[in-house]
């Protein structure tokens, strides 16, 4: 083989692996869509903020027998200026009852501002079982300027609950979302 | 048996009306010769390595006591952040990119690299890339330290990045780009440049290993290019693919990257494996055992690393199916590897061993290699992982698998081939000093590690709780040494490309090294151009030995 056709033949190669490596580049962002479908099968049992959806009231027969401790945090972080607290920083319940809980928030500046809380669960298992019925956190919150709010939460424990989880913590971190709520 | 090599001579330099190099310093700027190149790579990567390293030495100083002592608490956490980054994309990789350039035409009867101006361009932009990364260590709030995995949210937080971020984010491009073009070259040298009678299987393995590094770089370095771009876009430009209040997750970020991370693991271990599978043999004075196994066994551990990234995150939150399953996928992992480490002991196993300072470093890494390994398979149980995570335990296991293992092939490979390419010989007593030095305090400032971490100790963290005192004392100590006695080997390449020991080495430099690899019948030093003949024969020791 002449000096030429090895070029050749190394310039086609060459192009055709750039264009392995642009597709891996796009495989990098498809993996994004992958990976919220993959997210949403059955099996996998992720826990993300919007399962946690509005769920109907239904009477479960109180199990009496078992106490859960409920810690409530709440998290601004620094680019959130708001306050933000729950009412109860602790409540003691039994699966199956419904409790209602009020978080009480303050935009902090002059501006209209759009929020949104994203709840958190600790151990990561609790979420399917903490049902919540009226939520704050179900949509985005605008705020008037100075404007203060008491939200309520409403939920209940399924009773379903295995054994041995005693204590949940549930973390509510608010998220300053006007910029992206003005792109819209 | 082999060895009829090479209708190749100097005679036909003469008619090919070669030239050697431009005059001045204007060669190395614009060289497309795969030696210049090589060694451009190579004396890069060396001068990284003391970047890098310095950084480790202001780590372990401000480690040897509890308590705040030399910097504060941010410069360190961007020492670390720097430290990896600088090692990872500056030295290792660069050096192993550099021995490819030096070595795969010489040992395949390649006149040059295929594409040697593209070759030019991915040296340049390597260096930019590091530039652009160090450039942030002036910058008023200083250096990347979120840590080198770019975890958000953390390094989208202001206090964290301050104006580095999108100076690192463009750096990883460079550095992507770079390699990228690095690895498309390698593959169409091997395919197409190879001599005619070469076939795939005849290949010496530090080729193989290559080949197959380079198809891990072209299929993951785009990947975390994309990684770093979204955690750009979500800084700067509203978009959310990590952030919870937009509907992002933060872990969808740890599992692109680690998609990238585990296979770039492997990008610097492999390549470390095919010059350890040269070097063996050659001190053995017997062909690699297990030739076509360890192809197969190179081959199987670059698929599996695509397949088990998320054992990097075991504590992220993931369901009990994706546990179990990284967990098996993982400790797979280790047959290939086992397999590999067993060759390597039966290449020796009644060998004519001679313990030349390129065997020593060779054999300490088989030893210290497999002990990372050994760890590495202890992480890979997720329940147990979860003490493991992120204590100086990974610290001191990812260290065995990079410092005495793919450090120490790198300087195997400097001891076992500067003589061919300089046509000097180094100084073996001195070599033999650095190797002592290096294997000792080694193991003196990694192996503490391992307590430390069963012990509690988190990684990342410029002050600790006093019962880790004494440990974290000794492995600073052993980190100084080690630091120290890398000047030694400075010393060497210096004093080697100068002359060395004066004494003329032959065109084998080792004994009967012609038997095993091309290179070594070409004439030492190297000549600027060679194989514009391809030899007719190639050595084929190994294949004869597997039939």
């Amino acid at each position: 083989m002449s000096d030429e056709d090895v070029s050749k033949k190394n310039t086609k190669l060459a192009k055709k692996l750039l264009l392995v490596a642009v597709a891996m580049f796009g495989f990098g962002y498809a993996l994004v869509p992958i990976y919220d479908v993959l997210c949403e099968w059955k099996w996998i049992e992720r826990d993300r903020p919007d399962d946690i959806k509005k769920v109907p009231e239904v009477a479960y027969k109180v199990d009496m027998s078992r106490e859960i401790t409920i810690e409530f945090m709440t998290t601004l972080n620094e680019s959130t200026p708001m306050e933000f607290r729950s009412e109860k920083k602790q409540l003691i319940v039994h699966p199956g009852e419904y409790h209602t809980v009020n978080y009480y928030a303050e935009n902090k500046t002059d501006k209209v501002m759009v929020a949104r809380a994203i709840a958190s669960f600790s151990p990561a298992v609790i979420s399917s079982y903490f049902e919540k019925i009226q939520c704050f956190c179900f949509d985005e919150q605008t705020f008037k300027p100075r404007e203060a709010k008491v939200m309520p939460m409403r939920f209940t424990i399924n009773p379903e609950l295995p054994e041995q989880y005693k204590t949940i913590t549930l973390s509510y971190t608010f998220f300053d979302i006007t910029e992206k709520s003005v792109k819209k | 048996m082999s060895a009829v090599i090479a209708e190749h001579d100097d005679h036909h330099a003469d008619e090919h009306h070669d030239h050697g190099p431009a005059k001045g310093l204007l060669r190395w700027i614009i060289t497309t010769n795969h030696k210049d190149i090589g060694t451009l790579y190579l004396l890069f990567a060396l001068a990284m390595f003391f970047v890098g390293g310095s950084m480790a030495m202001v780590i372990r100083a401000e480690l040897f006591e509890p308590g705040l002592q030399f910097v504060d608490p941010m410069f360190f956490n961007s020492m670390t952040t720097m430290h990896a980054l600088v090692m990872v994309f500056g030295a290792v990789m660069p050096a192993f990119v550099g021995l490819a350039n030096w070595q795969i035409p010489l040992m395949i009867g390649a006149k040059d690299m295929a594409l040697p101006r593209m070759n030019n361009m991915s040296f340049w932009l390597l260096v930019a890339g590091v530039l652009l990364l160090a450039s942030t260590l002036f910058m008023e709030t200083g250096a990347p330290s979120a840590g080198w995995t770019f975890y958000p949210p953390l390094v989208l937080q202001p206090i964290t990045v301050g104006t580095a971020l999108p100076f690192a984010v463009f750096a990883v491009h460079l550095l992507g780009i770079s390699s990228i073009m690095g690895a498309i070259n390698i593959i169409a040298t091997i395919f197409n440049m190879r001599a005619p009678s070469m076939k795939m299987m005849d290949m010496p393995l530090f080729v193989w290993t290559w080949l197959i590094t380079a198809f891990l770089l072209i299929a993951v370095m785009p990947v975390f290019a994309g990684a770093v771009t979204m955690l750009l876009t979500d800084k700067f430009f509203h978009t959310s693919f990590f952030n919870a209040a937009g509907g992002g997750d933060p872990v969808l970020y740890q599992h692109i990257f680690w998609f990238f991370g585990h296979p770039e693991v492997y990008i610097m271990i492999l390549p470390t494996f095919g010059v350890a599978s040269t070097i063996i043999p050659v001190f053995a004075r017997k062909p690699l055992f297990g030739y076509a196994s360890m192809v197969w066994a190179t081959g199987s551990i670059a698929f599996f690393s695509f397949i088990v990234w998320a054992h990097h995150m075991f504590t992220v939150g993931m369901p009990m199916a994706g546990e179990l399953y990284f967990m098996y996928a993982t400790m797979i992992i280790a047959v290939p590897t086992g397999v590999k480490v067993f060759n390597w002991t039966a290449t020796m196993w009644k060998g004519a061993m001679t313990f030349e300072t390129p065997m020593l470093f060779s054999i300490a890494f088989v030893v210290l290699f497999t002990m990372g390994g050994l760890t590495g398979l202890m992480m890979a149980i997720a329940p147990v992982d979860f003490q493991y995570h992120d204590t100086y335990f990974i610290v001191a296991h990812f260290h065995y698998t990079l410092v005495p293992a793919s450090i120490f092939i790198l300087m195997a490979a400097g001891y076992f081939w500067l003589p061919k390419w300089t046509g000097h010989m180094y100084n073996e007593k001195i070599g033999q000093l650095h190797f002592w030095l290096s294997a000792i305090s080694v193991n003196i400032l990694f192996f503490p590690q391992h307590f430390l971490g069963l012990a509690g100790m988190p990684r990342r963290i410029p002050d600790y709780a006093v019962q880790f005192a004494d440990w974290n004392m000794i492995s600073s100590i052993g980190g100084f040494i080690f630091g120290a006695s890398q000047l030694l080997f400075l010393y060497i390449v210096i004093d080697t490309i100068k002359g060395g020991t004066g004494e003329k080495v032959t065109d084998e430099v080792w004994e009967d090294a012609s038997k095993h690899s091309l290179e070594w019948t070409l004439p030492s030093p190297v000549p600027y151009h060679t194989w514009e003949t391809p030899p007719m024969l190639v050595p084929t020791e190994h294949v004869l030995d597997s039939h």
